[in-house]
């Protein structure tokens, strides 16, 4: 009898002593499916690849936009008992009582790329973009060129929407202020083929123009479309600069080719910094940087024609 | 017979009265414009940056522009005219057909026209195979086009995206962009011929079959086209059939302008668009008799409004209110209410020329 | 006014762009009668009514309402009606899925308020006292449709109508419904309401009608009353000439081929709506199915072309086994087939004349063979100009032309396809004498050439005239056939009745 007790004991502890051994850091991903967009893409890919078993995590994921899915993936992953709760949210709103249940059960949240409504006190950090700051990069790149003269054409996403408003809002100061010429701003909503119509309108009324900033890269190639049927140069070399976002890497390609000048990100890559955070705290560290509401605002590349190599593609381009 | 030859003049008429909207709708429009900038309708050739000279002016990116409207509305008309309701699917199913386009394009390593061929007719094929699909829905099963329709109309781009598996997958070869811009050589744009080619393909079709007479036959009275030994079922079908051949192309002109696909806005809300056309070119939307020269005409009122609106600089967020306004007005003419009153007011206008030759007699 | 009139219409003129409608028409109502107001297609008769409920203006005359002083103007149907004169339809106006009492009173009620109880006890009040049998909270499309147009007739009779138009109230009724709406009408004259009947059956004018008016090519012919007029005499003056041979039609080819070879046989056949029978019809012969509405005459036709869904039965056309579940079939086996219901079945409304004319024969032609515009032309000329179809020119919608000229294009359509064996399901429905005989005499000519018809009639009169052959159904069985001498009113009339051919004889 003792020895069967002895046996079952030394084969429990066995077990336990692998699990340990096998067991990284839990880790539970709550996130939006990666057919949302091109970004979420490439966000869910970034995640996959940093807390993978490589890097030492034990990563349990969720995706779906539907907000109360999430909720209760995310309650599933606080039952199973992981270390850490990576979200981001579909809607702002719903989210306190889970985030106290992990709270109380000592499971450390991060939220990235979203925001939630709460007191900032019950997550320990918030890796988040400022489209705001997105656009102001790309307007002082712009302004850094110092052209003689600034008549923009400037194409929109679809008006209201979070990287329309931050786009928009930079080059807005600069019409305001008098520095830049406002030759047309309007809203192609996303749609390649609506630019393209927006800047052969502006070319069939002989309106001159020298730069085209386009609030996505598909637009910055419909508005490039325009220009090449009229028989207008553009690019590095050329008579219009070219200004695109997302950084696609089909895009990146065209400003490798001196075809447009400049190309924003709204960066996806999250996964890193938050890496980082999650090590600090496992080495008794202490998350430092955040601002007030507990944010990190994660820093907006934007490429320059000029600047830009092969390795830049491919670390940061979207999609393949 | 005189009187007889009198009376066939006022059918004549009467038969064309229905295009008087449209033709109202662009003639004012081609005079706002005159007034504003005499020079909004000019036509001058340049040199694109491939080196070749090319058409440039305002009409050319107005019939440019209003290609897949048009060729879409073409397809919604004989729908429209057969089974009395509209696909609103049309957007979604021409990002389906362009994606699978791209999916083909994306299979080889270089893109020979043969490809490009094979692309094009599975595109077609695909897009014959959802038409079938709603075009079942609703002959077979007689459920209201709209809601037949909806279906696809919410899935279908989420089908195009399942596709291609990317957000905007882009292929790169001059025989796309030939397709969507320009052939070397040709100075008019390459969609423009080709909504000229599904033109002549849709004449040849009405003058070898009786689909004119049948589509209008059912959509006016299926019970009777039964009784004379039409297949009502079939003849909707057909109809679906022929709208997703219509996607197609829409699709194939709207992929290959930039050489890129995006599922999520190629086309977006042109359903609404092309259903307007139909509507504009005095076409009833209950069914029945129809005209494609009016939805034609009303595809590219539709895009001269578009194209007039961007040049007066009309803010973007002003820019819907404005087509608004423009389409209440057009739709309130056509309604037989204000027809009724202008027949009215010409029946007085020539009862008075009729009592005063006679008077004078 | 004079004491007693209700309505006088002087000098009436109203032009159509071509056309002269009407041409100095007077018309008058008195207090208390049923005036029938007669007339061939496009003899004016419409165009009279719609003047005066206000759907057309008038180019000239004047008309005078008792109550107004001097000339009314009307200015549209709502006005008439405000003025006190209300039309009741040979469609039904009204909403089926409403109740009665909610039609009585739909568009009529003041303010938002809608006070039910009140509604249904007038309403229940005045069904009453009319005699109607409904319910004030029945579904009026619960009703029988002589009961929905009483119905219509008590609303246009609450709403304090000195005038009440009846256009074609009865031809949609059958015999019983029929008397019903007369003993309303006559309910509605003792009280004084003037009625002005619109109808194309002549007994029926002569059992309600007090004073006749007949219009011509929209002229007035003249005002009689109905005991001075003998029907034969009305019928002249509707046409415009002598009667000739109303009743002698010659029908003795038909009679002898109905013996001969047999062009079409069905044993046991059955259909969606029809129990399984057997029938047989021969070269150049004129049958036809009698009983009253519902018996299944129209029904066992529709299996024989296969309009409704065919489910058995055994089919021989011209000595070969066809298999007929299509009508396209039934086409191609040379059958054509003239439906019951012209609206809903036969015209296709906005197409015009020569589309209609030429459709049967185009899909018979099929899908890949569409006749060129120069031999459609030419068909539809022809045709049009066999048949005197009375239109503007072949492309006038078939929709504005009369019931009997929309009733010719149909008849021309399939005389087109040149079908060995035509079915024609009540061709004489609801369009005027004139025309009633010109199709009379074309079946018996058809046949004449060799052409096998079966012929449907609610006037056992008019089957009587032209078939050799009688079936008589009822309760949707075939009960007995009749021939030669058996062919009398009162033979039909006991078959259907259920005495039986034997008693008959």
């Amino acid at each position: 009898m003792k020895k069967l007790l002895a046996l079952v004991l030394a084969l429990a502890m066995m077990l336990a002593a692998s699990a340990a051994l096998a067991d990284g850091i839990k880790v539970g991903i709550v996130n939006n499916p990666p057919s949302e967009s091109g970004y979420r893409e490439a966000n869910v890919k970034n995640f996959e690849e940093v807390f993978s078993a490589e890097n030492g995590y034990e990563t349990k994921t969720a995706y779906t936009l539907k907000n109360d899915e999430q909720l209760n993936a995310a309650r599933q992953f606080i039952t199973d008992g992981v270390d850490y709760l990576l979200i981001s949210a579909a809607e702002t709103t719903g989210w306190e009582a889970v985030l106290k249940d992990a709270q109380e059960q000592g499971i450390g949240v991060f939220l990235f790329d979203r925001m939630i409504d709460c007191d900032p006190s019950l997550y320990l950090a918030a890796v988040v973009s400022d489209m705001a700051q997105e656009g102001e990069t790309a307007v002082n790149w712009l302004l850094s060129l110092e052209l003689p003269e600034y008549n923009v054409i400037h194409i929109q996403g679809a008006m209201g929407s979070d990287a329309q408003l931050g786009r928009t809002g930079a080059l807005d100061a600069q019409f305001e202020s008098g520095k830049m010429n406002k030759v047309i701003q309007q809203t192609a909503t996303w749609d390649e083929a609506e630019a393209k119509k927006i800047v052969e309108s502006v070319i069939n009324a002989k309106t001159p123009f020298n730069v085209i900033y386009a609030e996505n890269d598909g637009m910055a190639k419909g508005a490039v479309a325009a220009l090449d049927d009229a028989g207008i140069t553009h690019g590095v070399n050329g008579d219009v600069v070219v200004m695109g976002f997302d950084c696609n890497k089909w895009a990146l390609r065209e400003l490798l080719a001196g075809n447009w000048n400049y190309d924003g990100q709204c960066s996806p890559f999250q996964a890193d910094v938050i890496d980082q955070m999650i090590k600090t705290l496992q080495a008794g560290g202490q998350i430092e940087g955040l601002n007030e509401k507990n944010q990190i605002i994660s820093v907006e590349k934007g490429f320059d024609a000029r600047e830009l190599t092969e390795d830049d593609i491919a670390k940061y381009g979207l999609g393949e | 017979m005189p009187a007889n030859k009198k009376k066939s003049s006022s059918g004549f008429m009467q038969k064309n009265s229905q295009l008087l909207i449209p033709l109202v709708a662009i003639l004012i429009l081609i005079i706002f414009n005159l007034i504003r900038d005499p020079s909004f309708f000019s036509i001058g050739m340049v040199t694109n940056n491939d080196g070749y000279p090319v058409l440039q002016g305002n009409l050319i990116s107005i019939f440019n522009g209003a290609s897949e409207l048009v060729i879409l509305a073409m397809g919604m008309t004989l729908v429209t005219a057969a089974s009395g309701g509209q696909d609103i699917s049309v957007g979604a199913l021409a990002a389906i057909a362009g994606s699978a386009l791209v999916k083909v394009l994306k299979s080889t390593e270089v893109i020979t026209p043969w490809t490009v061929a094979l692309g094009i007719l599975a595109c077609c094929a695909v897009a014959m195979l959802f038409g079938a699909f709603n075009g079942t829905i609703v002959s077979v099963f007689r459920i209201q086009p709209m809601i037949a329709t909806l279906i696809l109309f919410t899935c279908g781009r989420s089908i195009a995206y399942w596709i291609n598996g990317g957000a905007t997958p882009t292929v790169s070869s001059p025989i796309i962009t030939a397709i969507g811009s320009f052939i070397p050589g040709c100075p008019v744009p390459t969609p423009i011929l080709i909504v000229i080619f599904m033109g002549i393909v849709l004449g040849v079709l009405f003058k070898t079959t009786t689909l004119g007479l049948y589509v209008q036959t059912v959509g006016i009275n299926q019970g009777a086209a039964k009784l004379n030994g039409i297949n009502p079922v079939a003849v909707k079908l057909l109809t679906f059939v022929i709208l997703g051949v219509c996607c197609a192309m829409a699709g194939t002109i709207g992929m290959s302008r930039l050489s890129l696909i995006n599922h999520e806005t190629l086309l977006l809300n042109v359903e609404m668009d092309a259903i307007l056309a139909v509507a504009i070119g005095g076409n009833n939307l209950g069914g029945g008799k129809f005209n494609l020269v009016g939805s034609i005409m009303g595809a590219y009122a539709i895009q001269a409004l578009t194209i007039t609106l961007y040049a007066m600089k009309v803010p973007s967020t002003d820019v819907k209110a404005y087509k608004a306004i423009v389409i209440i007005l057009l739709v309130v003419l056509g309604s037989p209410v204000v027809k009724e009153a202008f027949r009215k007011l010409k029946n007085q206008i020539s009862a008075g020329r009729f009592l005063k030759e006679k008077g004078a007699a | 006014m004079e004491d007693g009139i209700v309505l006088t219409m002087r000098g009436i003129c109203k032009n159509f762009p071509g056309v002269r409608a009407l041409q100095n028409v007077d018309f008058t109502l008195r207090k208390g009668e049923i005036h029938a107001l007669m007339g061939e297609n496009g003899a004016g008769k419409s165009t009279l009514i719609k003047v005066l409920t206000g759907v057309y203006d008038k180019d000239a005359g004047e008309i005078h309402v008792d109550g107004i002083d001097g000339a009314v103007t009307i200015r549209s149907p709502q006005d008439a009606q405000d003025k006190g004169i209300s039309t009741v339809y040979q469609e039904i106006t009204l909403c089926p899925n409403l109740s009665v009492a909610e039609n009585m009173y739909i568009g009529r009620q003041k303010g938002m308020r809608v006070q039910w109880k009140e509604m249904e006890k007038k309403t229940g009040k005045l069904l009453e006292s009319l005699s109607i049998p409904a319910r004030p909270k029945q579904q009026l499309g619960s009703c029988s449709l002589a009961v929905q147009q009483m119905v219509a007739i008590a609303r246009a009779v609450d709403a304090e109508c000195k005038v009440l138009i009846l256009d074609e109230p009865t031809s949609s009724l059958d015999d019983k419904e029929v008397e019903m709406l007369f003993s309303l009408m006559r309910d509605l004259r003792s009280r004084g309401v003037g009625i002005i009947f619109v109808t194309h059956f002549l007994e029926q004018v002569y059992a309600v009608s007090d004073r006749i008016t007949v219009l011509r090519n929209g002229e007035l012919v003249g005002e009689y009353e109905v005991q001075n007029l003998p029907q034969v005499e009305l019928v002249s003056k509707m046409m415009g000439k002598e009667l000739e041979g109303l009743s002698d039609l010659d029908k003795a080819a038909s009679a002898n081929a109905s013996s001969g070879e047999a062009y079409y046989e069905a044993e046991g056949l059955s259909s969606s709506e029809a129990k399984p029978f057997d029938f047989r019809i021969a070269k150049g012969e004129v049958n036809g199915f009698t009983g009253l509405l519902g018996s299944g005459r129209s029904e066992s036709v529709r299996a024989i072309f296969a309009a409704d869904r065919v489910t058995g039965g055994k089919v021989t056309v011209d000595g070969k086994v066809k298999n007929i579940t299509k009508p396209i079939q039934a086409m191609k086996a040379g059958i054509g087939y003239l439906p019951e219901d012209r609206k809903r079945d036969g015209i296709i409304a906005d197409l015009s004349v020569r589309e209609n004319i030429i459709l049967a024969l185009q899909v018979m032609k099929g899908f890949f063979h569409p006749l060129n515009r120069k031999e459609t032309e030419e068909f539809a000329d022809e045709y049009i100009k066999a048949l005197e179809i009375k239109t503007a020119n072949q492309d006038t919608p078939i929709k504005s032309l009369s019931g009997g000229n929309q009733q010719k294009v149909i008849l021309a359509r399939w005389l087109l396809t040149h079908p060995n064996y035509l079915i024609l399901d009540e061709p004489t429905r609801g369009i005027d004498v004139g025309t009633k005989t010109e199709i009379q005499r074309l079946v018996l000519k058809l046949a004449e050439e060799g052409m096998s018809v079966t012929f449907i009639s609610s006037e056992i009169e008019e089957m009587l005239r032209t078939c050799s052959r009688l079936i008589v159904m009822r309760d949707r069985k075939i009960v007995g056939e009749l021939k030669g001498k058996e062919l009398t009113q009162s033979n039909v009339m006991y078959t259907i009745a259920g005495g039986g051919k034997e008693n008959a004889c």
